[in-house]
C-alpha cells in the first residue's frame, strides 16, 4: 500500500538533524547522527536497546542540548529553544514511560495541551465570562475531536491515573495530537501492549497520517508492525546512524541484520 | 456527530459550568442565604470566629493554588500577609491613600515580593523549597522590624475602613464585608484552576517535564503561581489590617504559616471546596479546644503548672493533622466526594 503519495511535497525537509554529538560524562549516546525528516513521511527510527532513539528525540524536542550539531525545523534553527518554544513551533511528542498528568482527566489532559493554542493569559481566566468563555468552548471542540478519532469517550472523565496501560498510551497519543503538531514524535507507542492493541494503535496512527497529513517520527521494537507502516527507515546502533532507506532495503541491510540479530560486524 | 454546533456549544457551556443541575443551583443559594443571615444566629465570639475564618479562607486558596494545584511548597504565607498587612498601613499612615486602594497595592505589592521568593523554584523543589519560603517568612519580617517607619515593635494603627456612611468597626459589619471577599476570591480561584493556567499548575504539579514539553513555559507559570499566592495572602494581610486596625508583626507568627499549610492538608490538597472546609474545621475546632479542652486539661494538670493546659490547642492540631496524613491524606473534600457519589446512587435524588 503506497501512504502518503497524495501530496508530491517528498522532497521538501519538515526537520534537518546535522551531524548531532550528545554526551553524558563518558557515555557517547549519539555520534555525529544526521537526519531528515520529509514532509507528510512517517520516518521509523530503530536500533537495538540503548541505540540512541530516545535520545534523538529528546535532542529533536529541546530536552537535551547536544554538545555539538544544529536541528532545523521547517528551515528555522531550533537547536537552542526551550522545549515550550519548540512544542509551540508545531513539535510533539509522547514518551516511552508514560509521563501522563495524572492527576486530571482524560478531557483535561488533552485541554491542558491546548495551552500554547489559547490565547487568553492568566487575567482573563481569572476572570472567565466573556473570553476565556469563549475559547474554551472554542478548543473543546477540537479535543471533543480528537476524544472521537481516538475512540476515549468512555474514559473522558476519569482520572487517568486510574486508567489501564493500553489506554493511558492512547489518552498520550491524544495529548500529543491537542498540540496540533506539524511533526509528532512517537517514542514506542506500542510497547507493552498485546497485538490487538498493537494494531489498533497502528491504525490510529495511520489515520492521524491520513487525514491530518502529519509528518510522524516513529520509533518502535515491532519490526513487522515498523515495516508496515513507515515510509523510510533510519537505524542506529551505539549512538551512530548505520543505515537509512525504505523498509525493503532495510530488511536486507548487513549492518542492520548485524547489530540485531549480533553478528560481529565484517572489516 | 450530526447534530448542529450550536448544540455542542449549549452542551459544552453546561457541562463547563461551575454549577451544572438544579440541585447545585439551590444548595448554593440556600448556601449563601445562610451564610449572609448567619451573624443573627451567632454569638459575638462565634462571629470573631467566622471572620478570621474568612480571612484564613482567602489566604488559604491563594496556598493552595500554589501548593495544592501547582505543586510548589510555601511556608511563608503569614509571612506574605504580614507584608499586605504593613504595606497598607503605610500605604494608608504615609501614602495618604485610602483604606480600599492602599489594599489593593499592598495585595500586588505583596505578589511582587512572592515573585521574588518564587525565582528560585527554577532550580529546586521540595524540600529546598520548602525551607527558601521558611526563610522568606523570616526575612519579611526582619525586614518590617527593621524599617523605622513601620514602629518596630510598636506596629502600625489605621481607622477602621469604611464605605460611604458605613464603617466596618463592628464584627457584624466585617462579617458582611469579608464574606464578600471570600465569595469573590473563591469564584475567581474557581475559575483559575478550570482555564488555561489552572491546567498549567496542574501539569506542572503532576509532571514538570512534561509539561515543558507539551508547550507550557514552566518557569513563567511557577512564577504565576508564586505571585496569585502572595496577591491573596497580601490581601488577606490588609483584611487582617482592616480588621483589627492594627499591624503588628505578633500577629503574624511563623506557627500561623504552618497551619496554613495544615488548612490545605486537612481540606485536601488541589481542592478549591477542600481548602474552605480545611479552614472551617481546624478553626472551629481550635476554638472548641480552647474553649473547653484547655480549661478542662489545666485543671487536671498538677498544682503549680498554670495555664500549662492551653498548650492542649497546638498538641490536638498536630494530632489531627498527622491522624490526616495517615488516614486520609486526600483530606476531607474526599470524604466529601464519596458521601456525593453515594448521595447519586440514592433513589429519587433526581
Ligand atoms: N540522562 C542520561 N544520562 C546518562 N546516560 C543516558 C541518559 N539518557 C540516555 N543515556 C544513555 O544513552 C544511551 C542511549 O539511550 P537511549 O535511551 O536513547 O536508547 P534507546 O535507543 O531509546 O533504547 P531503548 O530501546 O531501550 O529505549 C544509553 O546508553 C543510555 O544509557
Ligand atoms: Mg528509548
Amino acid at each position: 500500500m503506497e501512504r502518503g503519495k497524495l501530496l508530491d511535497n517528498s522532497n521538501k525537509i519538515k526537520l534537518h538533524a546535522d551531524d548531532i554529538d550528545l554526551t553524558f560524562g563518558g557515555v557517547r549516546a549519539l555520534m555525529g547522527v544526521s537526519l531528515e525528516i520529509r514532509e507528510g513521511e512517517i520516518l521509523a527510527l530503530i536500533g537495538p536497546n540503548g541505540a540512541g532513539k530516545t535520545c534523538m528525540i529528546n535532542c529533536i524536542d529541546g530536552f537535551y542540548r547536544p554538545q555539538k550539531g544544529r536541528i532545523y525545523f521547517e528551515d528555522k534553527e531550533i537547536t537552542h529553544l526551550a522545549p515550550h518554544k519548540i512544542a509551540e513551533m508545531g513539535i510533539s511528542r509522547t514518551f516511552q514511560n508514560l509521563a501522563l498528568y495524572t492527576g486530571m482527566s482524560t478531557l483535561e489532559n488533552l485541554m491542558a495541551a491546548r495551552h500554547a493554542k489559547l490565547k487568553y493569559g492568566t487575567l482573563k481566566g481569572a476572570i472567565y465570562f466573556g473570553w476565556a468563555h469563549n475559547e474554551e468552548i472554542e478548543h473543546r471542540k477540537r479535543v471533543e475531536d480528537i476524544i472521537d478519532l481516538l475512540d476515549l469517550e468512555p474514559m473522558r472523565k476519569k482520572p487517568v491515573g486510574a486508567l489501564p496501560y493500553g489506554q493511558r498510551k492512547k489518552v498520550e497519543l491524544g495529548r500529543a495530537l491537542a498540540l496540533e503538531p506539524r511533526l509528532l514524535l512517537l517514542d514506542e507507542p506500542m510497547a507493552g501492549m498485546n497485538v490487538e492493541e498493537k494494531e489498533d494503535m497502528a491504525r490510529y496512527i495511520l489515520d492521524v497520517h491520513d487525514m491530518q497529513g502529519t509528518t510522524i517520527l516513529l520509533v518502535e521494537h515491532d519490526m513487522g508492525l515498523v515495516m508496515d507502516i513507515a515510509e523510510r527507515i533510519v537505524a542506529l546502533d551505539f549512538g551512530q546512524k548505520i543505515a537509512e532507506g525504505s523498509p525493503a532495503e532495510i530488511k536486507e541491510d548487513e549492518k542492520v541484520l548485524a547489530a540485531y540479530l549480533g553478528k560481529p560486524k565484517e572489516g | 456527530m450530526g447534530l448542529p454546533c450550536g448544540t455542542f456549544n449549549a452542551e459544552y457551556r453546561e457541562d463547563m459550568a461551575i454549577l451544572r443541575t438544579r440541585t447545585h443551583w439551590g444548595l448554593a443559594i440556600a448556601a449563601i442565604v445562610l451564610l449572609f443571615t448567619l451573624p443573627s444566629y451567632l454569638s459575638n465570639t462565634w462571629l470573631i470566629v467566622a471572620n478570621f475564618i474568612g480571612i484564613w479562607i482567602v489566604a488559604a486558596l491563594g496556598l493552595s493554588l500554589l501548593t495544592g494545584y501547582c505543586g510548589q511548597i510555601s511556608l511563608g504565607q503569614a509571612g506574605f500577609m504580614a507584608a499586605g498587612a504593613f504595606s497598607c498601613a503605610a500605604l494608608v499612615n504615609y501614602g495618604g491613600l485610602s483604606y480600599w486602594p492602599a489594599l489593593i497595592v499592598a495585595a500586588f505589592f505583596t505578589g511582587g515580593i512572592g515573585l521574588i521568593f518564587g525565582i528560585p523554584s527554577l532550580r529546586v523543589k521540595g524540600f529546598y523549597l520548602a525551607i527558601i519560603t521558611l526563610a522568606a517568612h523570616f526575612i519579611i519580617l526582619f525586614v518590617i522590624l527593621h524599617i523605622p517607619a513601620l514602629q518596630g515593635t510598636m506596629g502600625l494603627n489605621i481607622a477602621p475602613p469604611h464605605i460611604g456612611s458605613v464603617t466596618f468597626d463592628s464584627h457584624h459589619n466585617f462579617f458582611y464585608l469579608i464574606m464578600g471577599v471570600v465569595i469573590i476570591m473563591t469564584i475567581i480561584t474557581k475559575n483559575i484552576v478550570r482555564t488555561k493556567p489552572g491546567r498549567a499548575f496542574i501539569a506542572i504539579r503532576d509532571n514538570d517535564l512534561a509539561a515543558e514539553m507539551m508547550g507550557v513555559d514552566v518557569f513563567r507559570y511557577k512564577l504565576i503561581a508564586f505571585f496569585i499566592c502572595a496577591v491573596y495572602a497580601g490581601l488577606a494581610g490588609g483584611l487582617m489590617l482592616g480588621y483589627i486596625t492594627h499591624a503588628h508583626i505578633d500577629e503574624y507568627p511563623f506557627m500561623d504559616s504552618v497551619w496554613c499549610l495544615g488548612f490545605l492538608i486537612v481540606g485536601g490538597l488541589g481542592s478549591v471546596a477542600g481548602t474552605i472546609m480545611g479552614v472551617v474545621f481546624l478553626r472551629v475546632f481550635s476554638q472548641l479546644t480552647y474553649m473547653y479542652l484547655a480549661p478542662l486539661a489545666t485543671l487536671l494538670m498538677p498544682a503549680g503548672m498554670g495555664t500549662a493546659g492551653f498548650g492542649i490547642g497546638p498538641f490536638t492540631y498536630g494530632l489531627i493533622i498527622i491522624l490526616f496524613l495517615i488516614f486520609e491524606p486526600r483530606g476531607l473534600y474526599h470524604r466529601w466526594e464519596i458521601f456525593k457519589s453515594w448521595y447519586r446512587l440514592w433513589p429519587f435524588a433526581y
